[in-house]
């Protein structure tokens, strides 16, 4: 485990719960989580199909506010009431970065720009986002394919030009959802040693959605959930 | 970063074929503002050649063009004798339809006194007519040329010169022949007729028939004193050349008007739903890609922008290739197509303002996407 467990954590979920609809046709999806990402930590989050990860991604993505409980994110307790839905986009595009399971690159805009838009989104000027997008993709060693279209990129290089978008704002958490599930064993690899030296370097938390069982040996931890609850934070080796 | 221009590049042939199709549509629309233009154009082109400020009629008509008029030929000595005239002509006008070689020719007959009010305003080839019997000036659109000869009833006429941009509020292209011979034309009657008349004692019948009088009046006489004048006589109605104007613009064409009118609004609301729903299935088209830039933090604004800047893009190219299209193809068109700057720019910016409202059902359903659709699960 690389963080030191003292430190403060960057996620940080404490007796969340969050329910859809009301009296018989409530679904409750999250009940009673919480968790703690520290920074340089790789993170897990497991569990069968509804049982509430991408629930419990949105709720720390700033997308679903949860029905009770309280959620903090590098130090600022969000969903407190104090938080408009634009203090939210702002909280997501300054200290969130997302990694895709289809990478979700725009496809009418070339890797650079697919990098640089993020950086244009948070007010950097032209020369500087395009030069901080080509400095990200070389170091996801893409650059070379730094004018392709999306279109004309291998699963590999599109998942590696997707992190570096979520890279660009240089962000303390990113939260990917199945960023290895359309990457055969030796890619994933390559991304989670991606994943882990963007921890280590930039002393960020990262919480990956996965079902992919050929890198769960890549985590720090592993969050399992079922019926909305957490059941285990043990490590995982 | 412009993500309007960036998205449009990517799918530039599947654009510009939207922009086609729209720029036809709105073809259209411009043509038919232009045959409506064309259709008050033509209606006012005869009225407005004589260069009159009082038009003299048969009493209690509105004549000669909204309903017929018949008052003797000598009411042109009366009318230039009224104190604050100019100069007055007799003029008469009729429509008449006949053989050129094989094609068939609608044609607008008007006859004038050559020297006096009446006749063509310009010659654009060959000369005015300058002998008393079967000679015409004929305008462009009747397809004829200098030398050409066409039988008018009994008599053949040679063409000897050639004008523009003469037609009837029917369409029909116009012929300028001298009064004599026009009258011929309209009140003579066919042999077999005219030897009846003789035999039952009716004599030849009068020919000296005219459909109004135009006159000019001194410069600082207000044409209404003179009109007030003739209608001192009975048998004569006169009207301003303003009051002609509105006759034809409000009785002759004003059903068309209505119509060209009414169609061309349909189009244009036709247009706006065909714009909507465009922009609409263009964001539809986009709704991942939205929904990943809700995600990374995009504002409303530039989700806004990326949809309005689109539309406007396209009506504009639209417009612009619409424009031009019948800009270049509006000389073809069998009646007169014309196309003013204002009317233009009026349909500009009505452009503008549909695909800013067409562009509003695209938004409400980019804004209502959810960022978490763009993550799996």
């Amino acid at each position: 485990m690389s963080a030191s467990q003292g430190e403060m954590p960057l996620v940080h979920v404490r007796n969340v719960s969050k329910h859809f609809g009301e009296g018989e046709t409530r679904v409750d999806a999250l009940r009673d989580v919480s968790l703690k990402v520290h920074p340089g930590e790789v993170v897990a989050l497991l569990g069968p199909s509804g049982s509430g990860k991408t629930t419990l991604l949105n709720v720390i993505g700033c997308i679903v506010e949860p029905s009770s409980g309280w959620v903090s994110l590098d130090g600022e307790v969000v969903y407190d009431g104090r938080w408009l839905r634009s203090d939210l986009r702002r909280l997501r595009l300054e200290k969130i970065g997302f990694i895709f399971q289809f990478h979700n690159l725009l496809p009418f805009l070339n890797c650079t720009e697919n990098v640089a838009v993020v950086l244009s989104l948070a007010g950097f000027d032209k020369d500087e986002s395009k030069r901080r997008a080509i400095e990200l993709l070389e170091y996801l060693e893409v650059g070379h394919r730094k004018d392709a279209m999306p279109a004309n990129l291998s699963g590999g290089e599109a998942q590696r030009v997707a992190i570096a978008r979520a890279l660009a704002n240089r962000p303390r958490i990113i939260l990917a959802d199945e960023p290895t599930a359309a990457l055969d064993s030796l890619r994933a690899g390559i991304v989670m040693d991606l994943l882990r030296k963007v921890a280590l370097e930039q002393e960020a938390a990262i919480l990956a959605v996965t079902h992919d069982e050929k890198i769960f040996d890549r985590f720090d931890r592993i969050f399992h959930l079922r019926d909305g609850r957490l059941d285990d934070q043990a490590p995982s080796t | 970063m412009n993500l309007a221009y960036r998205d449009i590049r990517h799918n530039l042939g599947r654009f510009l074929l939207t922009c086609f199709g729209l720029s036809l549509l709105l073809g259209v629309v411009l043509s038919m503002i232009g045959i409506y233009r064309g259709l008050v154009e033509d209606a006012l082109t005869l009225v407005r050649t004589p260069k009159a400020d009082v038009w003299v009629v048969e009493s209690g008509t509105r004549g000669p063009f909204a309903e017929s008029s018949r008052i003797p030929g000598d009411t042109r000595e009366a009318i230039a004798r009224l104190q604050g005239v100019a100069v007055a002509g007799s003029v008469t006008y009729q429509s008449v339809e006949t053989l050129y070689g094989a094609r068939k020719l609608r044609l607008y007959v008007v006859g004038y006194e050559p020297g006096r009010p009446g006749g063509p305003d310009h010659i654009v080839r060959g000369r005015s007519i300058g002998r008393s019997h079967y000679e015409m000036v004929a305008d462009v659109r009747t397809g004829l040329s200098i030398g050409s000869r066409v039988e008018l009833g009994r008599d053949t006429f040679t063409v000897v010169g050639l004008t523009d941009g003469q037609v009837s509020s029917g369409g029909d292209p116009v012929i300028y022949i001298t009064l004599k011979d026009s009258q011929q034309l309209q009140f003579e009657l066919a042999p077999p007729a005219a030897r009846r008349e003789l035999a039952r004692g009716a004599g030849p019948g009068n020919t000296d028939i005219i459909n109004a009088v135009v006159a000019r009046v001194l410069p600082n006489v207000l044409p209404k004193s003179v009109a007030e004048a003739a209608r001192r006589w009975k048998h004569l109605a006169a009207m301003s050349q303003a009051e002609q104007e509105l006759i034809l613009t409000r009785s002759v064409v004003e059903r068309a008007r209505k119509q060209i009118g009414l169609f061309t609004a349909l189009l244009l609301i036709v247009s706006a739903v065909i714009i909507a729903l465009i922009l609409y299935t263009m964001t539809m088209d986009k709704l991942r890609e939205i929904a990943t830039l809700k995600l990374i933090g995009a504002p409303d604004r530039t989700i806004v922008g990326l949809i309005l800047q689109q539309a406007l893009a396209m009506g504009t190219i639209g417009f612009g290739f619409g424009a031009l299209l019948i800009s270049s193809v509006k000389d073809y068109f069998p009646r007169r197509v014309v196309l003013l700057p204002e009317d233009g720019l009026a349909l500009a910016a009505a452009v503008i303002v549909v695909c800013v409202l067409s562009s509003a059902l695209g938004v409400r359903l980019a804004l209502k996407v959810d960022p978490a659709t763009a993550l799996g699960g």
